[in-house]
C-alpha cells in the first residue's frame, strides 16, 4: 500500500434521490481507511458524475442510490464512461438493491454491489483489494 | 421516609450487591446509565410547576386531558406509488379497513418540481410515491374520495405551495370551500436542505413561500395544518433524538419568524404547528424525550415567542418507528421492531402514526405488509390497553430524570444554533448536516464494535437467511408508469387553453418580484392546469436554485 498511490474515490449521488446517509457514512469510512475520497454531492448526472471522476483522476466510482433507479443510472454511467475512454474507472453501486438486480447490475459491468446492510468491513477491503 | 434513609440504606445495598461490579450500560446517546433510579433523583421535581396535569401547562403528560381514552391516535400510513389511478386504489383498500385519512407519498420528480417526462425523471416516475404533474392527477387521486369528510396528509416541501393550490382546486370541484378542507402539509424546507435534498431554491426565497402558504392558510384554511415540522427527516439521516427536536425547533423557529414578521401574532397560527418525529427502539429514552419536548416546546412559545393562547404551546406530533432502524437481514424482525418502536411513542404521547411497513427497506409495502402496518397499531390501541391511563410512564424516577436532563439538552443545542444566527445559518454554513453525518457514523462503528445490538445482524447471525429472503414477494413497480403518466401529461397540453396557461405563468413570474403572497396566484396557474414544472420554473426565475455545501 504504501509505495503506491493512494486508492482514490468518487462517492456519488445520482438521479434525484437525497438520501445521503448511507454515501456520507462510506465517504466517512474510505477515508478512515487512507483512501483519497471525493463526495460530489447530491443530484448528479451521468454526465457529471463522468466527467468528474476523469477530472478528478479517481480509480473507483462509489454510486449510491436508495430510489430503485439503480439499473438505468449505472448503465448510463457504464456508457459514459465508456464513450469518453475511461472504462478503467470502476463503478460500484450500493443502496436498496434487490438480489435480482445484484445479477443484472453486474452482468452491464459493475465491479460489485453492495446492497442495504453490507458489513463495512466487506466494502472496506474490496475497496483496499480493487482500487 | 427522610431521602437521607434512602440514600444510606442504597449505599448499603449497592455494597452488599456489588453493583459496582455489574457490567456498564449506556443510553442510545452513549451516556453511562445508572443501575436503578430512586426518589432521590426527582427530589426537584415541582409537580404542578414541571409535571402539571395533561392538557395543562406545561403539557409535560400530554397535549389533551383526554388523551386516547376519547379517541386513540391517528392511524395512518404513509401511501402512494405509480399513477393516480394506482394509488387512488390503494387508499381505498385502506381506507376501508380502518386507516384514518390519507398520508399522500409523491413521487422524486414531484418533490423536486420536475414533470414526469423531464429527463432526470426517467427512472423515478412512480417509483416512491404518486407521481403529480398538473391538477388532472390530482382529480383522479381523489376521484370517488370527497375531500370533505378525508383528512390528507401531504408529504412535500419544495413545491409544497404547488400542491395545497391544487388541493384547494379539487375542493372547489367537489363543491367544498377551502374553509372545510381538512388536512396537513409538511411545508418543511429548512429539513431538506439538513438532509434528504428535496430543495429547489436557495433557503431565503423558499422560506417566503413557507410563509406564503402559512400565513394564505391561516386566512383561508383555517382547519389545515400549514406545516408538519420534520424532525424525521434529519433523525433518519442519523440525528440523534436530542438533535432531532432541537433542529426542528430551531427550523420551527425560524418559520415563525418568518410568519411573524408579515405581522401575524404567534397565536394567529401557534395551533396549527405540528411536527413529525421519528421514534427509535429504546422505548423509555423515547418517551421522556418526547416528554421534554413537550414541556420544552410550551415553554418556547410562551415565553421566547409570547403566546397567550394555550393551544398555540402544544407540541402535536406524528410519529414513526424509524425506517432507518429496519433491516434487510431477516426482514420480518422489522414488525417486532415496528411494534416497539410504536410502544414507545405512544407511551410518548403521539397524536398520529404512520406506522412503516416491514418490507420497506426494500421497496415500497405491498397489500399485505400495510395491512400488518395498521394492525400493528390496532392490537396495541384496542388489545393491551395502553390507551387507559394518561402518561402511564408519569411519576417513574427513571422516566423523570430521563425527561429534566433531555429538557435541558435539547434546549442547549437549540442555544448553540442561535449562537450561529438561527436554523438558516446554520444549514447554510452546513453545520447541522455534519453533525448528523458525524452520529449516522458513530452509530454504525458502535454497530461494528457490537457495542450497539441489531439482532440477527452483529448478534444471534443465522447464516441461512438468504435462501428465505428470496422467497418473500415484494411490491413490483410497474414498468408502464412512466409512459402512461406522459401519454396523460401530452393530453393534458393538448387540451388546456394555452394563453391562460402562458398569462397565469407570466403573472406569478411578476409577483415573485414583489412581496405579495403568492398563494392566489399559484392557485390560478393550477387551474390552468400548468404543469408542476411550468410553475417552478416560473419560480426559478427569479428565485435561482440553491448550491449545496459539501463538507463531510
Amino acid at each position: 500500500m504504501n509505495n503506491k498511490r493512494k486508492i482514490r474515490v468518487l462517492v456519488t449521488k445520482a438521479g434525484l434521490d437525497g438520501h445521503d446517509r448511507g454515501a456520507k457514512v462510506i465517504a466517512m469510512v474510505l477515508k478512515d481507511a487512507g483512501m483519497e475520497v471525493i463526495y460530489t454531492g447530491l443530484h448528479q448526472t451521468p454526465e457529471e458524475i463522468v466527467h468528474t471522476a476523469i477530472q478528478e483522476d479517481v480509480n473507483v466510482i462509489g454510486l449510491s442510490i436508495l430510489s430503485g433507479a439503480h439499473l438505468g443510472i449505472s448503465k448510463k454511467i457504464l456508457e459514459h464512461l465508456k464513450k469518453k475512454g475511461a472504462q478503467d474507472i470502476l463503478l460500484v453501486v450500493g443502496g436498496t438493491i434487490m438480489d435480482r438486480d445484484i445479477i443484472k447490475l453486474k452482468d452491464m459491468g459493475v465491479v460489485e454491489v453492495f446492497p442495504m446492510g453490507t458489513d463495512i468491513d466487506n466494502i472496506v477491503s474490496f475497496f483496499l483489494e480493487t482500487g | 421516609m427522610s431521602l437521607d434513609k434512602i440514600k444510606q440504606a442504597q449505599k448499603k445495598w449497592e455494597v452488599d450487591n456489588k453493583v459496582d461490579k455489574l457490567p456498564p450500560a449506556k443510553s442510545d446517546m452513549g451516556a453511562e446509565l445508572p443501575l436503578i433510579y430512586t426518589p432521590m433523583d426527582i427530589e426537584n421535581v415541582d409537580y404542578l410547576k414541571d409535571l402539571g396535569f395533561p392538557g395543562d401547562y406545561p403539557f409535560t403528560r400530554g397535549v389533551y386531558p383526554g388523551m386516547y381514552r376519547k379517541n386513540p391516535w391517528q392511524m395512518r400510513l404513509y401511501s402512494g406509488f405509480g399513477t393516480a389511478e394506482d394509488t387512488n386504489k390503494r387508499w381505498k383498500f385502506l381506507l376501508e379497513r380502518g386507516n384514518n385519512g390519507v398520508a399522500v407519498a409523491f413521487d422524486l420528480p414531484t418533490q423536486i418540481g420536475i414533470n414526469s417526462d423531464h429527463p432526470h425523471a426517467v427512472d423515478e416516475v412512480g417509483r416512491l410515491g404518486v407521481a403529480i404533474d398538473t391538477l388532472r392527477d390530482m382529480e383522479i387521486l381523489y376521484a370517488d374520495l370527497p375531500v370533505e369528510k378525508l383528512i390528507s396528509s401531504f408529504n412535500i416541501n419544495a413545491p409544497a405551495g404547488i400542491i395545497l393550490a391544487m388541493y384547494i382546486a379539487i375542493g372547489e370541484k367537489q363543491g367544498v370551500p377551502s374553509e372545510k378542507l381538512a388536512g396537513t402539509i409538511s411545508n418543511d424546507i429548512l429539513c431538506e436542505y439538513v438532509s434528504r435534498g428535496m430543495w429547489v431554491f436557495p433557503p431565503s426565497p423558499a422560506l417566503r413561500l413557507t410563509g406564503d402558504l402559512v400565513e394564505y392558510c391561516t386566512r383561508h384554511l383555517p382547519k389545515f395544518y400549514p406545516f408538519n415540522i420534520r424532525g424525521i427527516i434529519m433523525r433518519e439521516a442519523g440525528a440523534n433524538m436530542i438533535q432531532e427536536a432541537a433542529f426542528a425547533f430551531s427550523n420551527a423557529l425560524a418559520y415563525i419568524q418568518e410568519v411573524t414578521s408579515r405581522g401575524l401574532h404567534v397565536d394567529d397560527f401557534g395551533r396549527r404547528i405540528s411536527f413529525f418525529f421519528a421514534t427509535g427502539l429504546q422505548i423509555f429514552e423515547e418517551a421522556a424525550r418526547y416528554r421534554a419536548t413537550r414541556k420544552l416546546w410550551a415553554r418556547i412559545m410562551r415565553e421566547r415567542l409570547g403566546a397567550k393562547d394555550p393551544k398555540s404551546m402544544l407540541f402535536r406530533f406524528t410519529g414513526t418507528t424509524g425506517g432507518s432502524y429496519y433491516r434487510t437481514k431477516e426482514p420480518l424482525n422489522n414488525l417486532v421492531r415496528g411494534a416497539y418502536g410504536l410502544l414507545g411513542n405512544i407511551l410518548g404521547g403521539a397524536q398520529g402514526m404512520l406506522h412503516p411497513a416491514w418490507d420497506e427497506p426494500f421497496a415500497i409495502p405491498t397489500e399485505e405488509s400495510a395491512l400488518l402496518a395498521l394492525r400493528t397499531q390496532q392490537i396495541l390501541a384496542y388489545e393491551t390497553g395502553v390507551t387507559n391511563v394518561v402518561d402511564p410512564l408519569g411519576g417513574s424516577y427513571y422516566v423523570e430524570t430521563l425527561t429534566k436532563q433531555y429538557e435541558r439538552k435539547i434546549e442547549e443545542a437549540i442555544g448553540k444554533i442561535d449562537e450561529m444566527g438561527g436554523a438558516v445559518k446554520a444549514i447554510e454554513e452546513g453545520f447541522m448536516q455534519k453533525a448528523i453525518a458525524s452520529e449516522a457514523y458513530r452509530m454504525i462503528r458502535e454497530e461494528k464494535s457490537c457495542e450497539r445490538v441489531v439482532v440477527g445482524m452483529n448478534k444471534f447471525v443465522a447464516e441461512d437467511e438468504k435462501q428465505k429472503k428470496r422467497e418473500m414477494k415484494f411490491h413490483e413497480a410497474d414498468p408502464r408508469v412512466r409512459e402512461r403518466q406522459i401519454d396523460r401529461l401530452n393530453h393534458v397540453r393538448n387540451e388546456r387553453d394555452e394563453g391562460v396557461v402562458e398569462n397565469s405563468l407570466d403573472e406569478l413570474k411578476e409577483k415573485t418580484r414583489g412581496k405579495e403572497n403568492l398563494m392566489p396566484y399559484l392557485i390560478k396557474t393550477v387551474k390552468a392546469y400548468a404543469s408542476i414544472e411550468e410553475i417552478m420554473e416560473a419560480l426559478k426565475d427569479t428565485f435561482g436554485t440553491f448550491k449545496e455545501p459539501l463538507n463531510i
